[in-house]
């Protein structure tokens, strides 16, 4: 138990990495239809923050998060999540890596539908055999608000319900850091607000680091710190975020982003 | 639209490999099946069209036996041989040719072992001009044989022996031993066939001199004058000829073997029809099977074509059109496998000594029902499903998290139960075969079939529930997932399983009925056998009974018993009869009587199985006219009543009887019992020693006679068997196809499985104990309707000897582990693309 004394307490304070990548480059086809998705990116995320991603579609910013949660190769450059570097490691490490280090939450189809909410929420642990620290479960379940349909299955779900259980899932094994694209993309702004608010619970409350990438400028006030990307670069970023500010970055950001390109 | 469904099912190529795979299967099976079937037929009646000269004068038999083959089993009388001298003055006779023709007649190999006696008889018959030029058989090299020291052999024996012109060879006939040159080597018929049996060509004069008697002929061979019709021609021959004598035509000679082929075919071709059902009751069943899951993966797709106004018959007509270009090309190559399927199933009965023949051609009938298959099948089995999912509500379909609603399985359950109560009530209503039983029983099977498919989809929940309790215990969440996998649509699992199911049902009720067929034979020699060693050559072959005599000169050997049998009208109708010598009879066998005396068929007596004297209303002391095939009659006297049991019937004589009415003096079997106290392995040695002169037969003791006629049993089995394993391997295959369609239906939930941390190995895990649970679903199922269905066949059989009822522990459980493998071997394809599925691509994926 001493370790998740450790893991809440230690990322405020010391500021360390949780992920970070240098030099990345990601590139998809050849030749005539080569497409430059990530071009020299370099970029860290601290412990025990929150950083929300944002940009143009197309802009690279799901290329980003799938390349730093090892889902995906990168084209040049390094990418480590804590200490490991990941671009050394083969599948069997990847996949270690995953299920024990990173969290994810996608836009949709997050859950298995054979499974119950609760099978879901434990399923990461349950493949790697071990058991889950039942405590902390609990805390997980009451702070995501669905004690009463642990037994529903998937389907049985609204959205944002659904998207609460995933989120509840990539806290559930502690991950080192937790990756979520766009996750209220299909949800409204009630449902998205829950799981935001739930997010950002988790990072103050139980020091997770979350990295997150939206289009809503409300959504992202929701973050420590926002990251904007265009044409595979970063070009801004902007601490203690408010949605009028990011609304604001985004407008003077748009026509000017068309232009270079 | 026909360019539309072109390019859709060009668009996605593994889902169009698949389902067309499907259809290829299902078709290949019911084309194999077909085409298989013909050539076994033709290899017979192919034999009579080739080798039938235009007008044949035989004998009159005095009825037709009914005993295929070409007329040697009823030559017990013969035509002079004046008669060719007359016959060949009739106007339009272009040539008249005697000809002498056996059975009995073994070209011995290098080793003096007997050619050919692994099914198909030997037949020694005389060479005529004749023969070459009607092309009933051409020389194709050497001369033909003249005089007693000379032979031709046909093609096929001699690619057996390796005998070629110049070769000296030992043959065996009725009469006397023979050493011959080979001088010619002829083929029979157009392509050489001859279904396995080995003939042997004399000339004239030694062919009369060994297997008849000189001056007679077993019939003439005709050939007409072009300008004349052969039905002409053989009414003026009958004139001359008189109406002691059969005169046929080609055409009526064809039409009276395939007329007894048929009879005696009928067994082999019941089966083959049977089994051509099963063909394409599982062919059906993996064709719409496979459109089933194909069209519920599309509903989205079809789904949003609705969102973008397209009306639900175009959404039908697609997926029919579709369908329709899918089942054309999937039936014309499933044809082509079919075919491939006949060709190695040709091989393996030639493997097992039952050469056919007849080259494989396609049949009319496998070109129809390829294509009803291939297309109406698979129209209709895209159609029922598309038309469900033009239902579907565009919004609702297009739901990111598409469930399969599943109807309630309530109907279905009702209908289960009230066919598998038909089908109970049926068959405990077969008792014996008396008159609509059969029917009865078919009813009973089938209507049970149809249950088991009926309720397997309700069936599997409980079945899945409770072997997946171990899954999880033995495989952890993996095993858990695979359960769920399983459970997620019972109707799917139920549709998996069922061919394998059907098939293994099949293989199950054979097995038992096999193993109840040797327990019954076991059962019966050793209640019936008297003797201490039976002597008969492996398929019921005529030997000499010189045999007979030199083992009676044994000293020690206290009697030999001849075993003869035939047909005769028995009261104008036809029937089987077995000849014995009454004075040892019993040493020789247990005959067990209903009433009366084993002696009662001494002199002109006879006895008769108790259930046919009461069929006929024979009772003891009535007198029965026997009418021979050769015309001789004799009145015998009812002199006892066999049980039904008994190892001889129906109707038993005396040798004296067989002999006075002109039966052939071959014997079928010796019964040789041994005095007791003395050296039985000295007298076994001298009798060992006397039958090593006439290699066509054996010598068996009793452990050894049981062995043969449970060979027999078994080489049934193997064939029906052969065929059956052909079905569960399509069922195997059935299996496949719909793992790997459900690996692809689930590739974003595999995908989203290894985001989260399931290595390969975890994920092919999951997909292999998902198609273990499902596979051994099918064999747990199939084991149950085959035993129900062999205890069913063996009480119908029960009145034709079947008198054990054996169930072959081992052997089911062997099926039941086969099952499982069977899913682990299906599985490795679809587990491994599982395996390695791109994480990312599996994200995307729509
Ligand atoms: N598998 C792929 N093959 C080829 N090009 C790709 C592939 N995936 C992404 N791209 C390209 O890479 C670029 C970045 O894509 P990415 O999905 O990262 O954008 P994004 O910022 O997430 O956009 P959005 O906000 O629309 O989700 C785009 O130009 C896209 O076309
Ligand atoms: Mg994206």
């Amino acid at each position: 138990m001493t370790t998740v004394e450790q893991d809440m307490s230690e990322p405020r304070t010391t500021g360390q990495v949780a992920a970070r990548c240098e030099g990345l480059r990601k590139v998809y086809g050849e030749g005539e239809t080569e497409v430059v998705a990530l071009d020299a990116v370099t970029v860290a995320f601290a412990k025990g923050r929150f950083t929300a991603i944002m940009g143009p579609s197309g802009s690279g910013k799901s290329t980003l998060m799938h390349v730093m949660a090892g889902l995906d190769e990168a084209t040049a450059g390094q990418t480590w999540i804590g200490e490991t570097e990941l671009t050394t490691l083969g599948d069997k490490g990847l996949t270690r890596m995953r299920r024990d280090m990173v969290g994810f939450v996608f836009q949709s189809f997050n859950l298995v539908p054979t499974l119950s909410a609760l099978e879901n929420i434990t399923l990461p642990m349950d493949i790697a055999g071990r058991k889950p620290d039942t405590a902390w479960l609990d805390t997980v379940i009451d702070t995501v608000g669905l004690r009463s349909r642990l037994s529903h299955r998937p389907a049985e779900l609204s959205g944002g319900q659904q998207q609460r259980v995933a989120c509840a899932r990539a806290l559930a094994s502690r991950p080192e850091i937790i990756f979520a694209d766009e996750p209220t993309g299909n949800l409204d702004s009630h449902s998205g607000s829950d799981v935001l608010a739930f997010l950002r619970m988790s990072v103050r409350t139980m020091g997770q680091t979350v990295v997150m990438v939206t289009h809503d400028p409300v959504a992202a006030s929701y973050a420590d710190r926002v990251l904007f990307l265009a044409d595979g670069r970063i070009v801004d970023e902007m601490a203690d975020p408010t949605a009028d500010r990011v609304l604001e970055r985004m407008k003077a950001f748009d026509p000017a982003s068309a232009k270079e390109a | 639209m026909l360019r539309n469904a072109l390019r859709n099912l060009l668009a996605h190529k593994l889902r169009l490999l698949l389902s067309g795979a499907a259809v290829v299967l299902g078709v290949a099976f019911i084309a194999g099946t077909l085409t298989f079937t013909d050539t076994l037929n033709r290899t017979f009646t192919s034999l009579f069209e080739d080798t039938s000269a235009d007008v044949n004068i035989t004998p009159k038999a005095a009825f037709e036996t009914g005993l295929a083959g070409t007329g040697v089993t009823s030559s017990e009388s013969s035509v002079p041989e004046s008669m060719v001298a007359e016959v060949a003055e009739v106007d339009g006779v272009a040539l008249a040719a005697g000809f002498v023709q056996a059975e009995g007649v073994y070209l011995l190999d290098r080793d003096g072992e007997p050619v050919g006696t692994g099914g198909a008889p030997g037949i020694g018959t005389s060479w005529a001009e004749t023969d070459e030029q009607l092309g009933i058989a051409t020389m194709v090299e050497g001369e033909p044989p003249v005089g007693r020291a000379e032979i031709a052999i046909d093609t096929n024996t001699a690619e057996k022996t390796g005998y070629g012109v110049g070769d000296r060879a030992a043959v065996l006939t009725p009469g006397p031993r023979l050493v011959a040159e080979v001088v010619g080597v002829f083929k029979f018929g157009d392509d050489g066939g001859t279904a396995g049996a080995a003939i042997t060509a004399f000339d004239l004069p030694t062919a009369q001199e060994v297997m008849l008697e000189p001056g007679q002929l077993s019939g003439i061979s005709v050939i007409s004058e072009d300008d004349v019709s052969d039905d002409v021609v053989a009414d003026r021959i009958s004139d001359v000829v008189g109406s002691g004598y059969d005169v046929k035509t080609r055409a009526e000679q064809v039409e009276d073997g395939a007329a007894a082929l048929e009879e005696e075919l009928s067994f082999i071709n019941t089966f083959l029809l049977v089994f051509a059902g099963v063909a394409l009751f599982v062919g059906s069943f993996l064709i719409l099977n496979t459109f089933s899951m194909l069209i519920a993966q599309r509903t989205r797709e079809l789904a949003l074509m609705r969102a973008l106004g397209a009306s639900r018959r175009q959404i039908t007509t697609e997926v029919l059109v579709e369908a329709l270009l899918l089942g054309l090309a999937g039936a014309t190559s499933g044809l082509a496998v079919g075919f491939g399927l006949a060709y190695a199933l040709k091989a393996l009965f030639g493997q097992i000594g039952l050469t056919l023949d007849g080259s494989l051609r396609l049949t009319v009938d496998a070109v129809v029902w390829s294509y009803i298959v291939g297309v109406v099948v698979t129209v209709l089995a895209a159609y029922l499903p598309a038309r469900r999912a033009a239902r579907v509500s565009p919004v609702a379909a297009m739901r990111a998290d598409l469930v399969t609603h599943s109807k309630p399985l309530r109907t279905r359950t009702l209908i289960g139960v009230a066919l598998s109560v038909v089908g109970v009530a049926a068959l405990l209503a077969v008792t014996l075969p008396e008159e609509g039983s059969g029917l009865l029983l078919a009813l009973g099977a089938a209507c049970l079939l149809l249950a088991a498919i009926t309720l397997s989809p309700v069936l599997a929940v409980p079945f899945v529930r409770f072997v997946g309790v171990l899954l999880p215990r033995l495989a952890g969440k993996t095993g858990h997932l695979a359960r769920e996998n399983a459970l997620r649509n019972p109707r799917r699992t139920a549709a998996t399983s069922s061919a394998l199911m059907v098939g293994l049902a099949l293989i199950t009720g054979f097995s038992i009925i096999g193993a109840s067929a040797r327990a019954s034979v076991d059962e019966l020699v050793d209640d019936a056998l008297a003797a201490d060693y039976v002597v008969s050559t492996a398929i019921d072959q005529p030997f000499s009974p010189d045999l007979a005599d030199d083992l009676r000169e044994i000293e020690g050997v206290e009697s030999v018993t001849q075993e003869r049998y035939g047909v005769a009208l028995v009261e104008g109708e036809q029937d089987f009869f077995v000849a014995y010598d009454p004075a040892t009879i019993e040493q020789a066998l247990n005959v067990e009587m209903a009433s009366g005396d084993v002696q009662g068929m001494a002199g002109n007596g006879v006895l008769v199985y108790e259930s046919v004297a009461e069929d006929r209303g024979f009772v003891i002391g009535d007198e029965l006219e026997f009418v021979m095939p050769n015309g001789e009659s004799a009145a015998l006297v009812v002199g006892g009543l066999l049980d039904d049991n008994a190892p001889i019937g129906p109707y038993v004589m005396s040798l004296e009887t067989y002999d006075s009415t002109g039966g052939v003096a071959v014997d079928r079997s010796l019964y040789v019992d041994v005095a007791d106290g003395i050296d039985a392995a000295a007298v076994k040695a001298e009798i060992a020693s006397a039958v090593d002169a006439f290699p066509i037969v054996d010598l068996k003791d009793a452990e050894q006679f049981k062995d043969e006629q449970r060979g027999q049993v078994d080489q049934m089995l193997m064939l029906i068997n052969a065929l059956l394993v052909l079905s569960v391997l399509i069922a195997a295959l059935g299996v496949v196809n719909t793992l790997v369609l459900s690996v692809i239906e689930r590739t974003r939930e595999l995908g989203l499985l290894r985001a989260l941390g399931m290595s390969r190995r975890q994920v092919r895990r999951l997909v292999r104990l998902e198609s273990v649970v499902i596979s051994l679903y099918g064999a747990v199922l199939g084991l149950g309707l085959g035993i129900v269905l062999g205890f069913t066949l063996i009480r119908f059989l029960r009145a034709d000897g079947l008198t054990e009822t054996a169930v072959p522990m081992l052997q089911l459980v062997l099926f039941l582990v086969l099952g499982g493998v069977i899913g682990v071997i299906a599985a490795a394809l679809p587990a491994r693309r599982a395996g390695r599925l791109k994480v990312l691509d599996a994200i995307a994926t729509e």
